[in-house]
């Protein structure tokens, strides 16, 4: 932000700087003159997906030889948070390339599909998707009825339906997850090419939230892969949870930066715009509204930056991620609304960032474990009960 | 083909300045410090040349230990060394600091030296021009297009009204105007490769500095505008100010 009241940047390396700083300056120069009009449209703005790539956005946090960036997961995190404070939609499919498909081919697949994949996927030739949720089964993964039944010749034919997918219209490859057996430990993922037979995706019409991103539905209708587009190292429930662990990291840090979107354009209008014969940031109930909004920044660019440090540590536990994604999400729309409302009318515009980062982040607060799950997830760990079922 | 470029870390333009108590310098603490822009310019155009000609692109700053940051943003744009000329502070007087520059260049010889054509901290504009002496090289100012061929360059300046295209025998100093290219964002493997790439440093053999900074005053604050009435009605009165008070029409 252009303030940097609680000296943040003091916490972060000349490297995490710098990176945020390119990407930000991306973001300004390239997201935000579109993104508007991309939004009331329903459109992703596909046009930036190279210029994406050139920049080296995709996998960021993944090793130089499959030619990603190599950085570590602070700087990871606040190429979120930029790509946020442009649109979530924005963030969502740097996400969903990197921390929902290019980590799984990198953590679970075979030496080959990693050579093949990743690089294609970091240069954004290759886009992909994450099939898990489904028409019945969100919060509840493991009861999903997608299934992948082995055949005498070793390929293995697919079918199922999977919903809520971001990129899913604009893929080249789809990871999917499904059963291979009877319970969740048969859980297994599939690299599906998009283009085969049997693999269809539809846009997701009549969204009031995400609309500058690709949502859709996945159907499979007896898809065969050969026995190669197993992901090896896959097996069980486990292995989608943790792509999720990375994305919601992600998602913690994205949130902070939708929040300092709105913050700054609250911000600057309070101290243009003039009512009563003086600027509308000269009455009390619009400071507070501003030094409520900033104290929470702050307090989750702190709870970002710990879970980045313990997560380069090597140290960090889903429940910390469940932590930092749902009470980031959840001041980020708090502060949306609150953004929203100081703008007046002119709110309501999409001229101005405010609603449309309120409406996203409904989107944000609802995926990657809704804020309830995520509530259980900490209520598990602090009480050793299960309250899921 | 052989290229420097001299570069500066100058405060971001949408930061908020401070003077400090001496009222010779800002106050550093808080201020966002960039690479000056049209240094970038001067930075896109080194690399531009050396993708079409090969070569090797230095980039030279002057300045305290701070300065390795805006040299590594250089790096990470795709420059392939930096020399740090190390001083305690940041000097201001332009043949001072042209000479400790043109000692490095001259050892460096390169083929074009480039720079903006002027720092947004300073606005001096004289960088380039005493460089260019220092060094007997011919100087081109202000450079809004570049091609280099057979050992000549050939510029465009975009001057009162229309374009001026000068040519000059190669070494040259060249400096940057707005509208020469659109320079590269660092990228993030740029980013980290930039680590690895040799950075020198060396004290600056700074000149006399003849030149010394009296005092900085803040700008007076505009005055408050005035509503003179609404609707057509106004219009009469409005056109009488801007002709008879603001004298603009």
């Amino acid at each position: 932000m252009d303030q940097d009241l609680y000296a943040i940047d003091s916490a972060l390396s000349e490297d995490e700087r710098a990176v945020r700083d390119s990407v930000r300056r991306f973001v300004d120069e390239r997201v935000m003159p579109v993104i508007g009009p991309a939004y009331i449209d329903g459109r992703f703005p596909k046009e930036l997906i190279p210029d994406m790539a050139a920049l080296g956005l995709f996998g960021a946090n993944l090793p130089v030889e499959y030619g990603c960036a190599g950085l570590n997961n602070v700087a990871y995190g606040l190429i979120m948070q930029e790509l946020e404070r442009g649109d979530s939609g924005i963030r969502s499919f740097a996400s969903v390339q990197g921390a929902l498909v290019m980590y799984p081919i990198y953590a679970f697949g075979s030496d080959e599909q990693k050579a093949r994949y990743l690089p294609a996927m970091a240069s954004g030739e290759i886009i992909g998707c994450f099939g898990l949720t489904e028409p019945d089964f969100g919060s509840n993964p493991s009861g999903m009825i997608t299934t992948a039944h082995e055949q005498s010749n070793g390929s293995f034919v697919l079918n199922g339906a999977k919903m809520w997918i971001t990129n899913g219209s604009t893929a080249q490859v789809a990871i999917i997850w499904a059963k291979t057996g009877a319970d969740d430990k048969s859980i297994r993922g599939f690299i599906v090419p998009t283009d085969t037979k049997g693999f269809s995706a539809t846009d997701q019409k009549g969204k009031l939230s995400l609309r500058a991103s690709d949502t859709s539905e996945l159907v499979l209708q007896d898809v065969c892969v050969p026995r190669t587009h197993i992901l090896p190292k896959s097996g069980g429930l486990k292995s989608p949870l943790m792509c999720l662990t990375q994305a919601r990291f992600g998602i913690a840090w994205g949130a902070v930066g939708a929040a300092m979107a709105c913050y700054e354009e609250a911000r600057s209008y309070a101290t243009t715009r003039v009512m009563f014969g003086r600027p509308i940031g000269g009455f009390q109930i619009q400071q507070q509204r501003l030094a409520d909004m900033l104290t929470e920044i702050v307090k989750a660019q702190l709870l970002a930056l710990h879970l980045g440090r313990l997560k380069d540590a090597g140290t960090f536990t889903p429940q910390q991620v469940s932590l930092a994604k749902r009470n980031n999400v959840n001041i980020a729309t708090d502060i949306a609304r609150e953004a929203r409302r100081l703008l007046g009318a002119n709110g309501i515009l999409a001229e101005y960032a405010s609603m449309r980062h309120m409406a996203n982040l409904e989107s944000v607060y609802t995926y990657e474990g809704t804020h309830d799950i995520h509530t259980l997830i900490l209520g598990q760990a602090l009480t050793g009960l299960n309250a899921f079922n | 083909m052989k290229i420097a470029v001299c570069i500066k870390r100058v405060p971001d333009t949408e930061t908020r300045i401070a003077i400090a108590a001496n009222r010779t310098a800002i106050v550093e603490t808080g201020v966002k410090f960039i690479l000056n822009p049209y240094d970038e310019f001067a930075v896109e155009a080194a690399l531009q040349l050396k993708q079409a000609h090969g070569g090797d692109v230095m980039v030279v700053s002057l300045g305290p230990d701070t300065i390795q940051e805006t040299l590594r943003v250089a790096l990470a744009m795709g420059a392939d060394r930096a020399v740090q000329l190390k001083t305690d502070g940041a000097p201001f007087d332009t043949l001072s600091v042209a000479s400790a520059l043109a000692a490095e260049l001259t050892t460096y010889a390169p083929d074009l030296v480039l720079l903006g054509k002027m720092a947004i901290d300073d606005y001096n504009h004289a960088m380039g021009p005493a460089l260019a002496e220092l060094l007997g090289m011919p100087c081109v100012s202000a450079i809004s297009k570049l091609t280099v061929a057979d050992g000549r360059l050939t510029a465009e300046r975009e001057v009162e009204g229309g374009v001026e295209v000068v040519t000059a025998p190669l070494p040259a100093v060249l400096t940057a105007d707005k509208g020469l290219n659109k320079p590269r964002l660092p990228t993030l493997p740029g980013i980290m490769a930039a680590k690895k790439k040799p950075m020198e440093v060396r004290p600056a053999a700074l000149g006399v500095a003849r030149v010394v900074v009296r005092s900085l005053e803040p700008p007076p604050e505009r005055p408050a505008g005035r509503i003179i009435g609404e609707g057509a009605a106004a219009v009469p009165e409005l056109i009488r100010l801007l002709q008879t008070e603001a004298k603009v029409l």
